[in-house]
């Protein structure tokens, strides 16, 4: 017998789909049997209590949680939200319910041995509710009370050499693409990279003193499988500046049927035989790849790099050698002014360790950010306040065309009087001269 | 020229104490500016302030606040203190 009705949540076990209400149910149900007699350190029936306190939100139109908190680990200032119920008296088991961020490894590349160390540990100091993985990339455990926190800390950092992820006005958990460990699309070792800057942004991330939140994120090629383009403040996107490598058999393979387009993924349907022609292409968006004398040809200074014909037809496609990354900058979701995508700010740069090409840019932004920056302010949103040319010039990077998205959106570049040769004065003789009134 | 951590603590305490009736929480930049240095002078001395648990760090989970440590209704609505 549940301990509390919750007729309006078990209407949501009645769709077709998975349910978390009934997840939620199955855990507390195995909260309650305790199968491997766990010495609880938080309520047992948190879990119950989490469904009480939603079926009463439902009822009511309104959120019983407080927001916000001032808990955390020592000598952090993210890592840990803190978040308290409006109604302790009826749902004890929430009174405290703080969410803390496990900082996931890179490219969410762990064994099994490592999740299961992660919930034996939340099962038996938290609610044992888990959210894999948080839109930022983090594991995140959802519940628990303030004296578990340290402890739980001790047990991440000292046993499993697991630090925690961003909150708050800081660096955020940087998240990156598997990258070269499988994909052979991959321009650059983002998990390299991605480690790399976690380790030399340590303080940013862990002790906020940014106008607000800041994120990374890091894809292997413009497939962008972390959505880094969308999502991050600063994306970093493989790509190359030389020719797509092309294997004229395997592309003879493709068109004669011998090998599946897309590596076989609509292998489940018949869709006729493949069409080059029309599935190659005529769809390249920049219509730079055509036939001649039985040859696939592209015209690379005209390729933006899409994937799409590498997608279709990896066998005979392939990334260029002189591979590198563009940095894209100012991506959010909408919560002032509207979701926007990222905007290009370095069309090509080497990704080789140390990275001090790439981390002089990212330093200057933050510069920038931090001193311009109001309360709340995204970078995006800076750049569209004070102008993308005021970016330009904070970061010492000339304007080049793969700037300009397209010709006369905005053709005011302002000149300033040390960049035009003899300044602003002129001679009015001599202009007069040649100019009459 | 590096922030003197004394002064900028005597400068931060003061100025907080002083708002605290009408305000508990601060973002970092207001501290930067009571403190007239940069925000990453700045943010030397706020982490050290909140190590030394002068100030505590209040966050919504997406903003982060500064505040002196105890001040304001959050502490001991929520049995922190
Ligand atoms: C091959 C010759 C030319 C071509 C292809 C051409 C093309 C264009 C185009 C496409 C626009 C529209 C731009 C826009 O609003 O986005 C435009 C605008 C304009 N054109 Fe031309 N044009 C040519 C020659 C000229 C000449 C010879 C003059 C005058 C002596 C002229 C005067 C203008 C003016 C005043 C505008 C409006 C500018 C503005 O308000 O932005 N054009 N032209
Ligand atoms: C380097 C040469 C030039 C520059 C930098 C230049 C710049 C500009 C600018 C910035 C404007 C917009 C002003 C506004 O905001 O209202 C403008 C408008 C205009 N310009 Fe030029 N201009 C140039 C040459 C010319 C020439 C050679 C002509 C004609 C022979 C011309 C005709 C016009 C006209 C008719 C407009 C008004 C268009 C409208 O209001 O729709 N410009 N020009
Ligand atoms: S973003 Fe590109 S490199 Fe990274 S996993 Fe996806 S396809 Fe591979
Ligand atoms: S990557 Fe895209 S733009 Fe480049 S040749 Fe292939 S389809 Fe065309």
């Amino acid at each position: 017998m549940a301990k509390h009705e919750t007729p309006m949540l078990d209407q949501l076990e009645s769709g077709p789909w998975p349910s978390f209400v009934s997840d939620l149910k199955q855990e507390a149900a195995n909260r309650a049997a305790n199968p491997n007699n766990l010495e609880y350190q938080i309520p047992v029936d948190v879990v119950e209590d989490i469904l009480g306190v939603l079926e009463l939100s439902f009822k009511h139109g309104r959120t019983h949680w407080k927001h916000g908190g001032i808990v955390g680990v020592f000598g952090y200032g993210g890592g840990v939200i803190g978040r308290y119920c409006d109604q302790p008296e009826m749902f004890p088991g929430v009174a405290h319910f703080h969410t803390m961020r496990v900082n996931q490894p890179g490219a969410k590349f762990y064994k099994t041995d490592f999740l299961r160390n992660l919930c034996d540990l939340w099962d038996l100091r938290g609610s044992g509710i888990t959210n894999m993985h948080g839109s930022t990339g983090d594991i995140i455990f959802l519940g628990t009370r303030t004296e578990q926190l340290e402890e739980i800390f001790y047990d991440l950092t000292h046993k499993y050499n697991q630090d925690l992820g961003g909150s708050g006005s800081n660096l955020r958990t940087p998240a990156d693409c598997i990258g070269q460990a499988r994909c052979e699309y991959a321009c650059y070792d983002t998990q390299g990279l991605c480690y790399h800057l976690t380790q030399e942004y340590q303080d940013e991330l862990h002790r906020p003193a940014f106008p607000y939140k800041f994120k990374f994120k890091f894809d292997g090629c413009p497939n962008c499988c972390v959505a880094s383009i969308a999502r991050a403040d600063m994306s970093f996107i493989g790509t190359w500046r030389d020719n797509i490598g092309i294997d004229q058999e395997a592309v003879q393979a493709y068109i004669g049927g011998e090998l599946n387009p897309n590596a076989n993924d609509h292998g489940d349907r018949d869709w006729g035989a493949f069409d080059i022609q029309k599935e190659v292409i005529d769809l390249c968006p920049t219509e730079c790849m055509w036939m001649e004398d039985g040859k696939l040809m592209i015209d690379d200074k005209e390729c933006n790099r899409c994937m799409h014909c590498i997608n279709v037809m990896p066998r005979a496609l392939r990334i260029g050698q002189d591979r590198g990354l563009s940095i894209l900058v100012g991506a959010k979701a909408p919560i002032l002014d509207g979701a926007q995508m990222g905007s290009l700010l370095v069309p090509f740069v080497k990704a080789e360790d140390p990275y001090d090409e790439i981390k002089e840019v990212i330093e200057n932004l933050w510069d920038w950010w931090m001193e311009e920056g109001k309360n709340r302010e995204r970078l995006g949103e800076l750049i569209k306040r004070q102008g993308f040319q005021k970016m330009l010039e904070v970061t010492g990077i000339k304007p080049m065309v793969q700037h300009v998205q397209e010709p006369r959106h905005n053709p005011y570049i302002f000149w300033k009087e040390d960049e035009v040769e003899g300044g602003f004065d002129r001679d009015i003789n001599e202009f007069r001269k040649h100019h009459q009134r | 020229m590096a922030l003197d951590y004394e002064e900028s603590k005597t400068k931060i305490v003061e100025k907080l104490t002083k708002k605290a009736k009408t305000k508990s929480k601060f973002y970092f930049s207001d501290l930067a500016k009571i403190l007239e240095a940069k925000p990453r002078e700045a943010k030397k001395v706020v982490n050290k302030l909140v190590e030394e648990q002068v100030l505590e760090l209040w966050s919504s989970g997406s903003t982060s606040m500064y505040g002196l440590k105890g001040i304001g209704k959050q502490a001991s609505a929520e049995q922190e203190d």
